[in-house]
């Protein structure tokens, strides 16, 4: 406890949860509030299909190549969001080029994920201005967001949510029934690539307030944990969306007036909520998803 | 009548090799075809040609009287069964809906539960329509898949070995009831499959493609040692014992006899 205390004589709990002034210090964080929930929006349904086309080491892969091109755009002084949107666009362009199968998309994603992590460290290694800028790529700095990038933020929100909502039927018929949906003419390669670029976008929306290390928990998790208490497609994506606001917002309100990241407090939450559902999903299992009129003659190959 | 499928001396070749060549089929409405032929043999290509996928390099094959089309509603697609993780957020009737307006642009909004519940019901799977896909058991998600291709009213339904990996009750449930389907609705059935006896009691004509040739006819003409021994080039022996058909291969390889226990 000593230990966590560090150099500050007020007590560690107090650095990690204190309400004191609250009041005054909310308005200071309209902008940051925003930016999670847009974020929460996209990250809940984007996560859906993540889900569904298994692509969380992708979103890994992803997020450290556009962490290299926020780093660079600091170096050069160049917009950070435009540099974090150039560098997962080359990252989910590259994947989704080149990875049509699962085997080989992980092992380009293993090889590129390296690869920009380390360009990301060299441009933040000569980047001259301070150091909690450099810190806040890969951990989040959603404290510093202005006006202007809430508007850009919600700017790109809007095309993927709006992408997302054009593509919704037949990218969910190719992600999850690959065969039959080429058999009915749906374009599953392209479909693929143009999820991959909306992806990307999303994952250069979050690095920015999550930052590169922790776009997983407004990515995955609140999908993660919506899939394991419902498979209706309406509310899946509505679970999702719920779950990762709740993260996002709440982390952000908790973590006021505290002298941490916010980060860890919207990975906690949204963590719990997978922990729940888990749970929950867990007692609808072993009761039966669906109570079945008879017991089906059909069994054998149930798995799990 | 018009034959709802037709190949005239069809033939597909990858690069220098031959798949099959010259392959002469007309498909009536209601007629059950069954496509046999060892591995490599095209089984696959000649479905992959119907749905308009690839295409042929010579000769012509046509879908009621048209060429293929990519996405044709007149041909539904009865894949063989895979396992799907069961945290998949996809219901029974949500595959059956995929069938129906999956291939659509845009979010959904026009109501076909109607339509999703009357043909889960046509395939008996009403009862487990609200169950995740990947929590069924092979036979039952095979009926969902049934339910799904039967959505757009097709003239033909295609079946890519649907009873791979099903035990041989449910491969008997599973055809007896693409049999009841295609009297019930008049689609014609072109069914792959590398065992020919839960099929045999329904098949009309057997299309068989062999390494040397293919052949085309009713099974106890095309089934015969003879003829199949053309067909491979080698000496091949059919067995006929108790009902059901053996094709024994002089590599010592036995085709349709594997038997699974429960």
């Amino acid at each position: 406890m000593r230990l966590l205390a560090l150099a500050t004589d007020v007590p560690w709990w107090q650095r990690i949860v204190d309400f004191t002034d609250y009041g005054q210090l909310l308005p200071l964080v309209r902008n940051s509030l925003l930016a999670g929930a847009v974020l929460a929006l996209v990250g809940g349904l984007v996560g859906v299909f993540v889900m569904q086309r298994d692509l969380a080491f992708a979103v890994h892969g992803v997020s450290e190549l556009s962490f290299a091109g926020a780093s660079a755009a600091l170096l050069f002084s160049v917009d950070v969001t435009v540099g974090a949107v150039v560098g997962s666009l080359a990252a989910a362009l590259a994947i989704g080029l080149l990875g049509s199968r699962a085997r080989d998309r992980n092992s380009i994603i293993g090889v590129l994920m390296p690869f920009g992590l380390g360009l990301g460290v060299l441009a933040l290694a000569l980047y001259p201005g301070r150091a909690a800028n450099k810190f806040g790529l890969l951990t989040g700095q959603i404290v510093a967001v202005d006006d202007s990038r809430v508007g850009v933020m919600a700017a790109i929100a809007v095309v993927v949510v709006g992408g997302l909502l054009v593509v919704w039927r037949p990218l969910t018929f190719a992600s999850v029934d690959p065969d039959v949906a080429a058999a009915r003419g749906v374009p599953t390669r392209t479909l693929s690539l143009v999820f991959m670029l909306l992806l990307g976008l999303a994952v250069a929306m979050a690095v920015q307030v999550v930052g590169a290390l922790l776009v997983l928990s407004l990515l995955i998790t609140p999908a993660a944990a919506a899939t394991r208490v419902s498979a209706s497609p309406v509310w899946v994506p509505v679970l999702a969306v719920i779950f990762a606001e709740v993260s996002a917002v709440g982390g952000i309100l908790l973590a006021l007036g505290s002298s941490v990241p916010i980060s860890p407090y919207i990975t906690t939450i949204s963590f719990l909520i997978y922990l729940v559902c888990r749970g929950v999903g867990r007692r609808r299992r072993r009761q039966g998803w669906v109570r079945r009129a008879v017991p089906s003659a059909v069994g054998g190959t149930i798995a799990g | 009548m018009s034959p709802v499928l037709e190949l005239a001396g069809a033939s597909l070749a990858y690069g220098e090799r031959a798949v099959w060549s010259d392959v002469d089929l007309t498909v009536d409405a209601g007629e059950f075809v069954t496509v046999l032929g060892p591995n490599g043999s095209g089984k696959t290509s000649l479905l992959r040609a119907v749905l308009g996928q690839v295409a042929l390099t010579g000769g012509r094959i046509e879908v009621l009287g048209h060429p293929p089309q990519r996405g044709s509603r007149s041909v539904g697609y009865v894949p063989q069964q895979r396992i799907v993780d069961p945290a998949t957020p996809v219901r029974a009737r949500d595959l059956v809906r995929f069938g129906v307006d999956g291939d659509r642009w845009g979010p959904g909004h026009h109501d076909r539960r109607a339509r999703v519940d009357e043909l889960l019901a046509a395939v008996g799977a009403s009862e487990y329509a609200d169950v995740p896909v990947g929590m069924l058991s092979g036979g039952e998600q095979q009926r969902v898949r049934i339910a799904q291709a039967l959505a757009s009213d097709p003239a033909v339904l295609l079946c890519d070995e649907p009873l791979l990996s099903l035990d041989i009750r449910r491969q008997q449930e599973v055809t007896a009831l693409i049999d009841a389907t295609r009297h019930a609705t008049g689609t014609a059935v072109l069914f792959v499959t590398h065992e020919v006896n839960p099929v045999l009691p329904y098949t009309d004509r057997v299309l068989y493609l062999g390494p040397a040739g293919h052949a085309v006819g009713a099974p106890d003409v095309v089934l015969t040692s003879e003829r199949l021994s053309r067909l491979f080039g080698t000496a091949v022996e059919v067995v006929k014992a108790q009902g059901r058909i053996l094709i024994v291969g002089d590599d010592g390889h036995v085709h349709h006899v594997e038997e699974e226990d429960e």
